[in-house]
This record gives structure tokens, sequence and C-alpha cells, in this order.
């Protein structure tokens, strides 16, 4: 019989494996939709390796839980995944792009440092690997923030108003490590790239529950739509 | 993905200058002709229009590609796909940087392709319509771009000759993956297998297309087999291509849609039917079923990055101002 659908018993520990590898998988999806259209050859191929980072370690998580990785990737409705809203909203500009990349990576390297002495061999490992790709995903947005901070009228505008829409979503991406040691990552860079840092303020947040953005049910409807459209089917 | 014999003029004037002569003597004992050693400027002119109209194919050649990364079936797939289209557009960064030792800019070659004036393979003016045409395209068009490639390994140009090497390793990837799409598809179920036959019965003619006009209608392929920068001509590059890929089709139990593809026993190469010349012709002038799309996709990617582009320039004079 072939199944359209799956009931996950969703343990702590298979919530908390969810949450990562939807963060991952989702902004990794939202990072390929770059390929093809980014602003130099370069950066087309940096953004293609980031995303590929990303997809790499949703696929590691998924596989820890015990459950098929593609069963939850392409079977899953839009209430059974676990992302942060930040991670589904849509691209915007390349200055959306990178700044969403930043913060998102600037709180994921801190929980996988913390999580490689983790007592969960499973994530021990992921996070090992994970930490080293997070890191470069760091260092690389926040070049980029600075170079559009710091660059032209435009480029400042288009950042700061990137980073004005994006930081009511990052309590969710904060929730899991301490947002002081967060904020002392993000601040030198927003003042190198001579942006104002945003009030701390109402946050945004839902998608650990399942109650997300009108983006989501968009995106899982173009990813899933061949294993959706066969059931069954072996690709 | 790969260079096309396209059908563009070059006349090499007959030089007969020493320089010439000992150039060519250089060519005929198999040595390697580098960026800073003399050449006729014809040589250079044709391996500016080869190397660049090869690195812009690499470049359109990801959007088709890159229009099913958002809809692999399976995560491994998507991975996979995603590093092969990846891989194209670091093929086009070698390009670019070989056609630069020739003492052109990519800018200018960039300028070129969006401004319409440069060629890439037509191949990719093709719509990648389902998830098959993906295989399709790493099974025949990665597998075609292998045939035509090889011999470029052996180029006179050295930049060249060593970027087509790496590029040979990573296409002979491709089209194994490809292949193996082809292969689950085609044992999978039977709306599976039609979405096989149906994109190979799409992509067969215009991939037969992609190694040039035919000989007899080529007009500068005497020349650069003189320069060793073409080592095969057009049709027997093509007709290697068949023989390898035939079988390929037939392991698959997929049907060619040629109702003359025959093997010819006493030759033991496969006949095929009449290439229409017309649609290539037409494809090449800009009329195909994307030739516009992928242009103004380009162009748009351009346009769009332009404040980014000047946003790192601007940064980057500002440190140099600070260091000063
Ligand atoms: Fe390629
Ligand atoms: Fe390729």
């Amino acid at each position: 019989m072939a199944t359209t659908s799956i009931t996950i018993d969703e343990t702590p520990r298979i919530r908390s494996f969810l949450a990562l590898a939807d963060d991952a998988l989702i902004l990794g999806h939202r990072t390929s939709e770059w390929t093809g259209h980014a602003p130099t050859l370069e950066e087309e191929l940096a953004l293609a390796n980031i995303a590929l980072d990303l997809i790499g370690q949703a696929r590691a998580l998924y596989q820890a839980t015990g459950y098929a990785e593609d069963a939850l990737a392409y079977l899953r409705d839009p209430p059974q995944f676990r992302n942060a809203l930040i991670a589904e909203l849509p691209n915007g500009d390349f200055a959306f792009t990178i700044a969403r990349l930043f913060l998102v990576s600037a709180a994921s390297d801190l929980f996988w440092r913390g999580a490689m002495g983790a007592t969960d061999p499973d994530l021990a490992a992921i996070a090992a690997k994970a930490e080293k790709e997070t890191a470069y995903h760091v260092r690389h947005a926040a070049e980029w923030l600075i170079r559009l901070g710091d660059g032209t009228d435009e480029s400042h505008r288009r950042a700061q108003e990137a980073l004005d829409t994006l930081w009511p979503y990052t309590g969710e991406i904060t929730a899991s490590v301490d947002r002081e040691a967060w904020l002392a990552v993000v601040a030198p860079i927003l003042a190198r790239a001579t942006l104002a840092q945003p009030a701390e303020s109402w946050m945004q947040a839902g998608g650990r529950e399942g109650r997300h953005t009108e983006y989501l049910g968009h995106l899982l409807a173009e990813m899933q739509i061949l294993p959706r459209s066969y059931p069954g089917a072996a690709w | 993905m790969y260079s096309q014999a396209l059908n563009t003029k070059d006349t090499a004037a007959a030089d007969a200058s020493p320089d010439a002569d000992r150039f060519q003597a250089r060519i005929d004992a198999e040595e390697r002709i580098e960026p800073n050693d003399w050449m006729p400027e014809a040589y250079r002119r044709t391996l500016i229009r080869q190397i660049s109209q090869h690195a812009h194919s690499e470049v359109v050649g990801m959007l088709p590609e890159g229009n099913w990364i958002t809809r692999a079936p399976s995560l491994r797939r998507k991975a996979a796909l995603l590093a092969k289209v990846q891989d194209e557009g670091g093929h086009g960064l070698y390009l670019y940087s070989a056609a630069e030792t020739l003492g052109v800019s990519r800018e200018e070659l960039t300028d070129q392709l969006l401004s319409g004036r440069a060629k890439y393979s037509s191949i990719f003016n093709y719509p990648t319509l389902s998830w098959a045409d993906i295989g399709t395209i790493g099974w025949l068009v990665d597998g075609a771009a292998i045939m035509n490639q090889i011999p470029l390994c052996r180029c006179s140009f050295g930049p060249y000759a060593r970027a087509m090497i790496r590029v040979c390793r990573e296409e002979s990837f491709h089209q194994r993956q490809g292949y193996e799409i082809m292969l689950t598809l085609c044992r999978g179920t039977p709306e599976q297998k039609a979405m096989a036959q149906d994109a190979l019965n799409r992509w067969w003619w215009p991939c037969l297309m992609m190694f040039g006009p035919p000989d007899t209608e080529s007009a500068h392929s005497d020349t650069s087999m003189r320069w060793k920068i073409k080592r095969f001509t057009n049709d027997a590059l093509r007709q290697k291509f068949v023989d390898a890929t035939v079988p390929q089709g037939q392991f698959l139990g997929l049907t060619f849609p040629d109702p003359e593809l025959r093997l010819d026993e006493a030759s033991g190469h496969w006949q095929f039917g009449t290439i229409d010349w017309d649609e290539f012709r037409r494809v090449l002038a800009g009329n195909g079923p994307c030739n516009r799309d992928r242009l103004t996709a380009r162009q748009k990617a351009h346009a769009e990055g332009a404040w980014v582009r000047d946003a790192a320039l601007a940064h980057a004079a500002k440190q140099q101002r600070k260091a000063a």
C-alpha cells in the first residue's frame, strides 16, 4: 500500500532532531533557489555549497530519527514541520538572503559547538561536522553583510531593511542557545557593517509547534510534488 | 556542460611568416601553446570564441537543470543535482579563466553573452519538462559533451587542454549519475517509464545536433584541425556518440525516436535518420523554445546583481583608502 502521509511518534528527542533538520532543509531549499540567479558566478557556487551543506545536515539528522529521510521531507504536511519561521521566509533580495543566513548561522554555530559534547552520540557526531560547515556559513555571510552595509547607500539601505524585517524572527532561533552569546557574535559584525542593531522587542514564534507563515505551504507544495503525485514510486 | 561546434565563419588568413611556420611546426610536433607564446591572431580569435562559447554554455546550462533542484524527488537526488549544477558553474569559471589568458576580460565576455552576440550550446534552449529530463540531460547531454571534450584534453592550447581534463572527469560522473536516474525510472512504475521515454523522444535529436553541422557544411573545421584545436570532425564525433549510446538506451528498454536507426553489420556502426538541420539553424538563430527565457534569466540575474557588485567594489575601495 503506497503511503502518502507519515505518522510520527514525536518523542522529545525526535522533536528536537526534527526542529534542527527542518531548519536546515527549509533554509537549504531557500538557498538553493538562488542557483542560476546569483549576483556573480562565484557567489552562485558559494550559495550552492551552503545549500548542499544544509541539505546534508538535514539528511543526517532525519536519518538519526529512525524514520526514512524522504518520508520525513516529502510526506509531512506544513503543521508537522518544526522549522523556525525565519527559514521559510522567501529569499527577497540578496541583502535579505545574506542577513538571514548570517543571523541563522550565528545561532546554529553556537548550538553545534555546544552539541559537540552531547551525550547523544548521533547528535555529537552530526555536530562535529555541522559546526565546521556552519562556521564557514557565518564567515561567508558576515563578510557579505559588511560589504553590503558599508558599501553604497543603496546596499546599506537594503541591508538595514532586511535586518529590521528579520529581527522579530530571531527569537525562535536563539531559543536553544544563549541569546546574549548570540548577540555577542552578531553585534560586532553589525557594527563593522555600520548597520543599526534593531531593538529587542516582540518576537514572532510558532514554527516549532507547526504554526507557520503562509509561505511554507507553497514551498512544500513545490518540494513534495513528485513523491505526492506518484505515491510509492522510488526515484 | 559544453561547447558545441557552431557554424560561425572564421577565415584564417594564410599566414606565411617565419613565426607562423615555427608555430605550425610546434603544433605538428604536438607541443602545447601557452598564453605568452607567439600565436597567429586567427588562432587566438578562434580559441577565444570557442572557449567563451563553451563557458557560456556551462553557465546557461545551469538554468534548465536548476529548474528541478527545488522539485528533486528525494533528498539524495536533490543533493546530487545541486552538486552537478554547481560543477557546471565551476566549469564556467575555469573556462572564463582560460579565455582570459588570451587577453579578453570576463566582463567583455559576459557582455557578449548578455547582449546576445555570443552563442552558447543550443541544447539549453530546450525546456526541462519532467524529472526524467534531468536523467536524460546527464545521460545524453553530458554524454555528448564527453565525446566532444575528450579530444579537447589534447587541444594544442595548454590552458584549454588542462581545463578539459578536470572538466571531463566531472562530466563522466554526471553522465553516470544521469544514466542511473534513467535506470531507476525505467525499472520503476509504468508512469515513470513513460516519463523516461517521453524525455528521450524530446532530447534525442537535439543531442545529435550538439555536434554541429555536418562535415559537408562545416566551414572552419579544416583550420581547427590543422591547429589541433579540433581532432575529429563533427560527423565522426556524432557517430561515436550514437554508437556508444544506442546500446545504453536498449539496455534501458527505451525506443529511440528514429525509425531508420539500425546496426550496419558490415561497419559495426549504427546508422541513423536525417537530422532536421532547419530546426538546428532556427534554434541557433534565436528561435528555440527557451532562447528568450534563458537570455532573460541571465540578464535579470546580472541586472539585479548590479547593486551587489557595486557595493563590493565600494567597500573594497573604502578599505583600500583606510589601509593607505
Ligand atoms: Fe560542464
Ligand atoms: Fe556536466
